[in-house]
């Protein structure tokens, strides 16, 4: 044993005699992940959060969060001179005065993009896998809440540095809290302290955007990956896995290099287009003024739906008993959101009650195996696209030479019309698919080798498939309605019929599938 | 000199030689204005009145009419003015390509001398808005560029959007860049408003202020890219494509890459 192993071995001993650490090291540094590029975009969305921490920071030692009146004295020529706030002022030194700073501030604005970009596409993931089954419901909804408040989170980043823009979204977020009825305009004044703008709100939302939620965001992720752990990872069905074993790589030494090195890799992609994409060039915007407006104020992509649901919401202003009701904004910025926010939620626990399945899955659907929730995924993507590419209107207008009001119409119509043929188009593919899967297994793969019989007939040569590829084909269940009886024993009408019949028709649209091969089939087939 | 130098407390000598002076400044003016700016003559300008009417006649009038009274599908163009002309010709906006929504910018089909002879002739027609002079567009020298800015942003930017690059109007419409105009066609479309532009006058916004206005928008066009690729310098929407295209795309194929079982 040579002198730096000994030391290394008492100063590892030191510490297990006085916390007894190496048990519960030696238990979990050897516990086993899958291996999936899928399974890696959760980490996407928690290394860029580790990166928005770190730019964060540095951005906070010289962002000045006041409304305070100051002239302009910094470098940038065309703005000099002109009253704005002492908010809007040190984000403009931090971009031209402070070192690294329009580097930092661009970084971390890159990597909020990709935050909330990578959060979709795990949730994607995590949906169409049906990876939020039991046990992991409450993971789901944890994170359902890290998607919502990374949206507050984002929104509230891009209203700080108070330039014409940002101002122009918190005017939004004043008109969408004033369209609350009743209370809206009570809301408002505590929300800004008075009239908008007033002097309070960039102290204000700079504490909930630096404090409070990136707390949250600590805790909610923290629970979120323990419970990853406490539940273990959810692997792709195979030969050789079950709802029983993990089967993967240990986390040291392979996972801990892979995850290290992945997280080198986003903050390189992401200082990448820091390094060389432009974004939101405050200088150019100029400071925020209620008097002022751009053409084309969009807010970042992933509130680009709300902003599309807006501008397509029709000019519907009821006035009762001499109150204005803004249906046209309450509808899209609170009511539409709300019932989308809470659905999401609430999936796992719909489709149970559909289902019926209180067993626990570790096991991942393939989606195909799965239409009717694939379908409804598709058809909420759809409904958001929609509601997304109308938030970007005025742009697609002006570069492809459309009028913006077609495109409003397309997307009014659209909204309502396109979703449910999603469902049904995406529907039909899967259940295609199904059929394709069960075709290979019973007749093999297409090898393109075309034979010519005795007779003259041409036939195409089909190779079986792996016994391991049959095994995927063929693993997943075979979903049965919910045997669901209008009458009891007696003959007598059960309460809650009505329920009782839709959580039929739901569940015999969901098992809906093309039955998968039997040995009996097989068998059959050989005869041939 | 002596007897001259007599007087030089006389109660007159004060306003006589303030006399002097302002003939003076006045005369050096001028001679050095006239050397700037050519006035036309009286026959100059019958002749470019002529050969603006034959150019209106054959090139305009099928849609403004024969004495540019206008038509069911083009205005009259009697008052609009010289500058009004310059502005819709110069830019090429004039003679339409098609009937669509808008006239839009591309290359004019008159020289500039065939411009000034239709702008001569549709101005004798009746009085309009005269075409800025080199003098009144010095905007290097009038302007101010922080002002320029603000007024812009005030004015401007809800169509043409906070950096110039234009924006989306109704059925269609819309609002040109103002990237890459000359800044007599700048000015000329604020004292004119084009097609769906307003009018700017002189109430609204000063000589002056209109200068410091090209002034930003000159300077705003030959900023350097600050903070890299400017993306169009059109908001968020080309940064959310950026960023689920080149930035997710590069790190889910690095995530594949990385899953990759070594073969």
């Amino acid at each position: 044993m040579s002198a730096r192993e000994r030391i290394a071995g008492n100063v590892a001993n030191y510490v297990d005699e006085r916390t007894g650490a190496a048990a519960w090291m030696k238990k979990n540094l050897q516990k086993v992940f899958p291996d999936h590029w899928s399974f890696m975009l959760g980490e996407i969305a928690l290394y860029s959060f580790v990166i928005l921490l770190l730019s964060g920071t540095f951005l906070t030692f010289w962002f000045d969060p006041s409304m305070r009146e100051v002239v302009y004295e910094g470098s940038y020529e065309p703005l000099q001179g002109l009253e704005m706030s002492a908010a809007y002022a040190s984000a403009l030194d931090i971009s031209f005065e402070v070192r690294g700073g329009l580097l930092m501030r661009q970084i971390h604005h890159w990597a909020a993009l990709i935050f909330m970009a990578a959060i979709v596409v795990h949730l994607m993931r995590v949906f169409f896998t049906g990876a939020f089954r039991k046990p992991r419901e409450f993971n789901w909804i944890i994170g359902i809440g890290l998607l919502t408040l990374g949206i507050v989170e984002g929104f509230l980043g891009y209203s700080l540095p108070d330039d014409l823009l940002s101002g122009t979204g918190i005017r939004i977020a004043e008109a969408i809290i004033q369209a609350v009825p009743v209370v809206g305009s009570y809301l408002s004044y505590f929300i800004f302290g008075g009239a908008f703008p007033g002097y309070t709100f960039i102290p204000r939302i700079y504490t909930v955007h630096i404090l409070i939620l990136p707390g949250i965001f600590l805790a909610l992720i923290t629970v979120h990956l323990m419970l990853v752990w406490y539940q273990k990872h959810t692997q792709y069905p195979g030969p050789g896995r079950t709802e029983k074993n993990v089967v993967g790589y240990p986390l040291l030494p392979i996972y801990m290099a892979k995850a290290g090195g992945f997280f080198f890799i986003v903050f390189g992609v992401t200082a990448l287009l820091g390094a060389v994409a432009s974004i939101n060039p405050i200088w150019l915007y100029g400071p925020y003024t209620p008097g002022q407006v751009s053409a084309g104020s969009q807010p970042d992509w992933y509130m680009g739906w709300l902003d599309g649901l807006v501008r397509m919401a029709p000019p519907l202003e009821p006035v009762i008993f001499g109150y204005t009701l803004s249906l046209n904004i309450l509808i899209p910025g609170l009511i539409l959101p709300g019932i989308i926010f809470t659905g999401m939620a609430l999936y796992p626990f719909i489709e149970q009650w559909i289902t019926g399945d209180k067993r626990e899955h570790h096991l991942l659907d393939r989606p195909r195996n799965a239409p009717n929730r694939t379908a409804l995924g598709v058809m909420s993507l759809t409904f958001m696209m929609i509601a997304l590419i109308n938030g970007g209107n005025d742009l697609i207008a002006t570069n492809f030479d459309l009028s913006i009001n077609q495109i409003m119409w397309f997307s009014r119509i659209g909204i309502i019309v396109l979703p449910p043929i999603a469902f049904i188009v995406t529907k039909r593919i899967c259940l295609s698919l199904q059929r394709a899967d069960r075709e290979l297994v019973l007749h093999g793969r297409e090898t393109g080798r075309l034979v010519m019989m005795p007779s003259g007939e041409f036939v195409e040569v089909h190779e079986p498939i792996s016994p391991e590829k049959a095994w995927l084909l063929t693993q997943h269940e075979q979903n049965a309605p919910l045997q669901l009886e209008d009458t009891d024993a007696r003959g007598v009408r059960r309460p809650g019929l009505l329920k009782s019949k839709l959580r039929k028709r739901f569940s015999v649209a969901h098992a809906e599938q093309v039955a998968k091969p039997t040995v009996a089939d097989l068998k059959e087939i050989e005869h041939h | 000199m002596k007897r001259l130098s007599r007087y030089r407390r006389h109660r007159a000598a004060a306003p006589l030689l303030l006399i002097f002076a302002l003939l003076g400044i006045g005369t050096t003016f001028q001679v050095a204005g006239a050397t700037t700016t050519s006035p036309m003559t009286a026959e100059e300008r019958t002749a470019a009145i002529e050969e603006g009417k034959e150019i209106f006649l054959r090139g305009c009038s099928s849609c403004h009419g024969l004495n540019a009274e206008g038509g069911p599908i083009a205005p009259s163009l009697i008052g609009v003015g010289a500058a009004s002309v310059d502005f819709q010709v110069a830019t090429g906006r004039m003679p339409m390509a098609d009937m669509s929504q808008q006239a839009m910018r591309k290359a004019p089909v008159y020289t500039d001398e065939e411009v000034a002879a239709l702008a001569a002739y549709v101005a004798s027609l009746a009085p309009g808005p005269e075409i800025p002079t080199e003098e009144m567009l010095n905007y290097e020298r009038d302007g101010e560029l922080a002002e320029g800015g603000e007024l812009f942003r005030t004015n401007c930017a809800m169509c043409h959007n906070f950096a110039g690059q234009g924006g989306a109007l109704t059925q269609g419409k819309y609002a040109p860049s103002v990237m890459g105009v000359k800044p007599v066609h700048i000015y000329e479309a604020m004292i004119t408003g084009p097609q769906a532009m307003p009018v700017f006058s002189d109430k609204t916004l000063t000589p002056k202020e209109k200068l410091s206005i090209i002034k930003w928008i000159k300077h705003a066009e030959k900023e350097p890219q600050l903070g890299g690729v400017a993306l169009g310098r059109v908001g968020p929407v080309t940064e959310g494509l950026l960023v689920w295209t080149l930035g997710l795309g590069l790190l889910i194929g690095i995530a594949v890459w990385l899953a990759t079982k070594a073969k």
